[in-house]
């Protein structure tokens, strides 16, 4: 019986010259084929099942029981409600006032925040693509903010957002705006909130974004550079009317990334509040963003069904947004179709 | 087409001066350098200032023009940000270490072994399975964080360093990086006269794979280091108020209450920003690297 099982594994390259010898080799042979066969197919899905197991359970479970949770009465105080709440959530949603507002937050430091970040990474890429004296250290460099703790560096712009003795007003004194007579205010108002949010943002992610459009910029075939001299293209309208639609894709890409990330901000609104841990995103909500309300509604309100919900019209959101961002930016980024 | 047009095809390859040129090609002239400098200030300057607080008294923080060149108090607030009693820092540096290595010697070693087996053996099913991890790929997961509390407060994690580690032990991002990278550069012949020679599959995975993608580990390994280290959301909803927060949760520690010192806070902030530095600073040609080649493939 072992003799066939091992027949067709043993007409492989790798058993074939090992034939005709001893008997005691000839069960070793056997085992080892089983052990061959074994290897050839089942090893692949031993080599991914620890990724597949992790990622089914700790990210993709969670994401579909979060449909669950959201149809369910789930408050940490309160575990006597009946088990199910049905679309209670969901409809209370659209008359929740907190929610319009976090939305109407996330939307206004988003547009200040992704809408510089890219075109300045479109210039800073744009001038890293030069040849350029210590070329790798110009790459590092713009990193800097990129490694460094989105906690820490909102810290410090927390300290050059104060009103008084700030650092970003007394640079916009020196150009005369507001200044120490009248100092503005960055946590009373919701424009100045939102500026002072996009601000570290952008700080963030600029070198990030100029990093991926250099490289797309890098593998420009050269010669369309050259065709382009025929029109006497400037550096400038170069950069718009080659290499941005040379590089459509990345800038997709990052549009999409920005997005994605843009509208789940949570670190920057949450530590720019000097009581960070009321979740309220300043006194009257001026900068609470949805992220920072699921967390507020999630694990200071308790209501973990009611958070569940949140965070599904937040992922239908971000579907929809980023849909919308494709298209817009492929049409201004030149795209054929 | 205007006279200044060399005429086509240009005999010698000869390039038109000045216009035309391929940005690459083009010398950077002192504009481009004044402005990437702004930028590069742009860019170190709060860290910079970060430093300075840190190493100010409070005096520092309360006068017109800001202060801009470091104090001498840098030990005096790193003391005091240790001693605290309910922020438990040092503890918290240690927690982030440890975190951060697990889930990045985890990412490294689950994501190559998978990246392997999609890039270079055959099996059933493959093809499906490997769409599915690139469609994972742009599911933001911060949205499955309210069921994630719930699952790991079912498992009784909630509050320990378990809790922070196991949703990190393996990226879609860490299988796709790592199949890209083993399909250009591991050939497929290797794989397979080590094969013929009776190499394991794993035996081929350890002496053959392991020692062609080092690179990638290194670039794979300093991104997850790096994004773990620096992540806030889910530790602070599941660490907050346990004595074993990651020093980020601390930093917001320290940053809470009715009256905060700032020279404190930015010198945590300082401490824990300082490993990242240190790695930018000797990995940094790997992190480039790999944010570059990211894009390209991607």
């Amino acid at each position: 019986m072992s003799t066939t099982r091992a027949a067709p594994a043993s007409s492989s390259r790798r058993a074939a010259p090992e034939r005709g010898r001893s008997g005691g080799d000839d069960r070793r042979l056997t085992w080892r084929n089983r052990l061959y066969r074994f290897d050839m197919r089942y090893m692949p899905y031993l080599m991914i099942a620890p990724f597949f197991l992790l990622f089914v359970v700790f990210g993709l479970f969670p994401l579909l029981f979060n449909a669950v949770v959201s149809l369910r009465n789930y408050r940490l105080d309160d575990p006597t409600l009946p088990y199910w709440a049905g679309v209670e959530n969901f409809s209370r949603l659209f008359g929740d006032e907190d929610f319009w507002n976090a939305l109407y937050n996330t939307f206004g430091i988003f547009l200040l925040s992704s809408v510089p970040q890219l075109l300045l990474a479109l210039v800073v890429a744009s001038l890293l693509n030069r040849k350029l004296r210590a070329q790798t250290w110009w790459r590092v460099g713009v990193l800097l903010p990129y490694v460094t703790p989105i906690v820490a560096s909102t810290m410090v712009f927390s300290v050059f957002f104060s009103r008084d003795f700030g650092m970003a007003n007394w640079v916009l004194g020196l150009f005369g705006l507001g200044g120490a007579d009248d100092p503005i205010d960055w946590r009373a108002d919701k424009l100045h909130s939102w500026i002072a949010i996009a601000t570290m943002v952008n700080w963030k992610w600029i070198g990030y974004n100029a990093l991926l459009y250099l490289a797309a910029m890098q593998s420009i075939p050269r010669d369309v550079y050259e065709a382009a001299a025929i029109d006497g293209a400037g550096p400038w309208k170069q950069l718009w009317r080659i290499t941005v639609p040379m590089i459509q894709p990345v800038v997709l890409f990052t549009v999409i990334l920005s997005t994605i990330g843009g509208l789940q901000l949570f670190t920057e609104p949450m530590l720019f509040d000097p009581n960070a841990q009321a979740a309220t995103g300043g006194p009257n909500g001026e900068w609470q963003t949805i992220a920072q309300l699921i967390y507020k509604v999630g694990w200071k309100d308790l209501n973990l069904g009611y958070a569940a919900a949140m965070s599904w019209a937040l992922f239908l959101i971000i579907l929809i947004v980023a849909g919308v961002n494709y298209l817009v930016t492929n049409r201004l980024s030149g795209g054929r179709k | 087409m205007s006279a200044v047009a060399p005429p086509r095809p240009a005999p010698a390859r000869r390039r038109p001066r000045l216009m035309g040129r391929a940005p690459q090609e083009t010398q950077a002239g002192l504009w481009t350098y004044l402005f990437l400098a702004l930028t590069m200030l742009f860019a170190a300057f709060p860290l910079y200032w970060m430093f300075v607080i840190a190493t100010s008294d409070d005096e520092a923080l309360a006068k017109l023009p800001p202060a801009i060149v470091p104090g001498d108090r840098f030990m005096t607030n790193v003391d005091e940000v240790f001693s605290l009693q309910d922020v438990y820092f040092a503890a918290s540096l240690v927690n982030s270490v440890i975190v951060a290595t697990v889930v990045t010697a985890s990412v490294l070693f689950f994501c190559s072994l998978a990246g392997f087996a999609f890039a270079k053996l055959r099996f059933k099913g493959s093809n499906a399975l490997m769409l599915f991890v690139v469609l994972t790929l742009t599911v933001p997961n911060q949205l499955g964080i309210v069921a994630l509390y719930i699952v790991m407060g079912k498992l009784g994690w909630n509050g320990t360093l378990l809790a922070v580690i196991a949703p990190g032990l393996v990226t879609a991002f860490g299988v796709f990086y790592m199949r890209q990278f083993i399909v250009n550069t591991v050939p497929d012949e290797l794989v397979e006269s080590a094969r013929m020679d009776g190499a394991t599959t794993m035996r081929v995975y350890a002496n053959i794979v392991l020692p062609a993608i080092r690179p990638a580990l290194a670039v794979l390994g300093l991104l997850t280091f790096v994004a773990t280290w620096n992540d806030f959301q889910w530790p602070l909803i599941t660490l907050s108020g346990t004595d074993f927060p990651t020093s980020m949760v601390a930093i917001s520690d320290l940053a809470s209450g009715n009256y905060v010192i700032y020279r404190r806070v930015l010198a945590g902030a300082f401490i824990a920003t300082v490993p990242l530095l240190v790695m930018l600073f000797i990995g940094g040609r790997q992190i480039v690297r790999g944010i570059m080649e990211g894009a390209v493939k991607s």
